[in-house]
């Protein structure tokens, strides 16, 4: 029971008045975030204090996590060691080749006057946690702003793309992964070198869409990235076919693929250092700097949609 | 169980206003625990926002509803508002029936407060859809269901504070 004194003059508001208050307040940031996504500098400033709370909920899975390494036994340690070092060896003999490779790559790229190709470089994160909302994948990695991480920046692990960062806070970043349901990467398949572009579909699968039903595609085919969006460097591996249907009542085939990176393992990632932008040849920055003067309408976002097409 | 302000003959303590902070910041902390996998797991941010505002409809209202549910949506990668508008509907809904649901035992309290909880849900749910999410399958609704199964025991442990010590005496006759 309340020691106050009876509510007969100070109660605030009506309850129905805040009600409405407080919906139209949560209606407009969402309508803000989804449709105008005006609202970074707001969700930055809120984590710094939502950020404490989240790293201290993760401490206990650390914890126990630490304690089960602490317990692998050592033979298994040495197993893996030996393992590790026969795959070394493995590797050595393509590796020295590919560095050879690479070199003559240069050189001969110089010698037909072609660009050269960027070489990949990044930075590893710690993958922290899985964001707990269950309509997008999404992950959070321990580095951000601090770090010069840039939203959109490709991350990869050791078997190919993982997915590219969304949103950079303070100290953490999101990251997309290729699996969600509004990811999209453009690639290229190995076996054929057909373009195309992969979708996620929100349950860990991708699907390769708007390829004809006769296109040359086969079960096991491997997608590595195109490098066509001036994002994602070309040659990385994307994802693998699965499964494909091929109904002549539609014009283009549902191919499946499966993600060949582990999307949703936790594990080490790396992200990639963002690629410089392509400059533009003088002629067509004039031509595009005359039509901006046509039509002066045009909004900043639509002319850098036209400048990466270009 | 006999802990219900009005059905039973205990008389309460009134409630330590940091005890509700606390729990709800509590609450905020298990809702971060890494349990995404778990599709059972309830929203437990959303089960605590119901019962303080059953409980103390005059001290939690929806300004902290709105407050924690914005905190979740930053810490969720969610769409910004998501959580607070349904959790500000939710305290809402608590607080204008709290005075009928308390006059039930716990069992029955439980299943009032299920259709709250579902409310929560669904909030988020169809805000999502129009924003073009995908339906993330009908397990997303099972964390309502285990909160009503939880809710006599959280009723108990959330009063415990608020107990007097049982032994009677001529001063004390109840």
């Amino acid at each position: 029971m309340d020691h106050q004194p009876p509510p007969f003059f100070k109660r605030g508001p009506a309850p129905v008045a805040l009600l409405s208050f407080y919906v139209a307040l949560s209606v407009a940031l969402l309508v803000a975030d989804a449709r105008l996504q005006t609202l970074e500098v707001l969700r930055q400033a809120l984590s710094m204090f939502t950020h404490p709370v989240q790293h201290l909920a993760q401490l206990p899975a650390k914890f126990l996590d630490n304690a089960g390494n602490y317990f692998v036994s050592v033979s298994r340690l040495q197993d893996e060691n030996a393992q590790l070092k026969r795959a070394r060896l493995d590797n050595v003999a393509t590796l020295l080749r590919t560095q050879h490779l690479e070199i003559e790559n240069v050189r001969l790229r110089k010698l037909l006057g072609v660009k050269e190709r960027q070489q990949a470089s990044g930075q590893l994160a710690q993958i922290l946690y899985s964001a707990r909302d269950p309509y997008s994948r999404r992950i959070v990695i321990d580095k951000g702003q601090q770090d010069k991480v840039l939203a959109g920046q490709p991350v990869i692990d050791d078997a190919g793309i993982v997915g590219q960062v969304t949103r950079v806070f303070p100290f953490v970043a999101e990251v997309t992964l290729i699996t969600d349901k509004e990811q999209a990467v453009p690639v290229q398949i190995v076996r054929t070198g057909l373009r195309s572009v992969v979708f996620g579909l929100g349950n860990g699968q991708l699907e390769l869409r708007f390829l004809p039903a006769n296109a040359d595609v086969q079960d096991g085919d491997v997608l590595v990235t195109s490098g066509l969006d001036g994002i994602f460097l070309p040659g990385f591996p994307v994802a693998r076919v699965v499964h494909i249907e091929r109904d002549t009542s539609y014009s283009f085939a549902r191919i499946f693929c499966m993600p060949l990176a582990g999307v949703e393992n936790f594990s080490e990632v790396m992200i990639l250092d963002p690629r410089p932008a392509v400059v533009l040849p003088e002629q067509l920055v004039r031509e595009a700097a005359g039509r901006e003067a046509k039509s002066p309408v045009r909004s900043g976002q639509a002319k850098k949609k036209r400048l990466k097409k270009d | 169980m006999q802990t219900s302000s009005y059905s039973s003959s205990r008389i309460l303590l009134p409630v330590r206003p940091w005890f509700i902070g606390f729990s709800l910041l509590a609450a905020l902390l298990l809702n971060f625990l890494p349990t995404t996998v778990w599709r059972g797991v309830p929203d437990w941010l959303a089960l605590l926002i119901v019962f303080w505002s059953i409980r103390e409809p005059r001290r939690v209202g929806m300004g902290l509803a709105f407050v924690f549910g914005v905190a979740m949506d930053v810490a969720d990668a969610s769409l910004l508002g998501q959580h607070a508008l349904a959790y500000v509907l939710a305290a809402y809904c608590g607080s204008s029936l709290s005075r009928r649901i308390l006059w039930f035992p716990l069992g029955l309290q439980a299943l009032q407060v299920l259709p709250l909880l579902l409310l929560v849900q669904l909030v988020q749910f169809s805000v999502r859809l129009l924003a073009g999410a995908d339906s993330p399958g009908i397990s997303y609704f099972l964390g309502p269901i285990f909160g009503t199964l939880l809710w006599p025991l959280l009723t108990f442990i959330l009063l415990l504070p608020q107990h007097q010590p049982v032994d009677r005496d001529a001063n004390r006759p109840l």
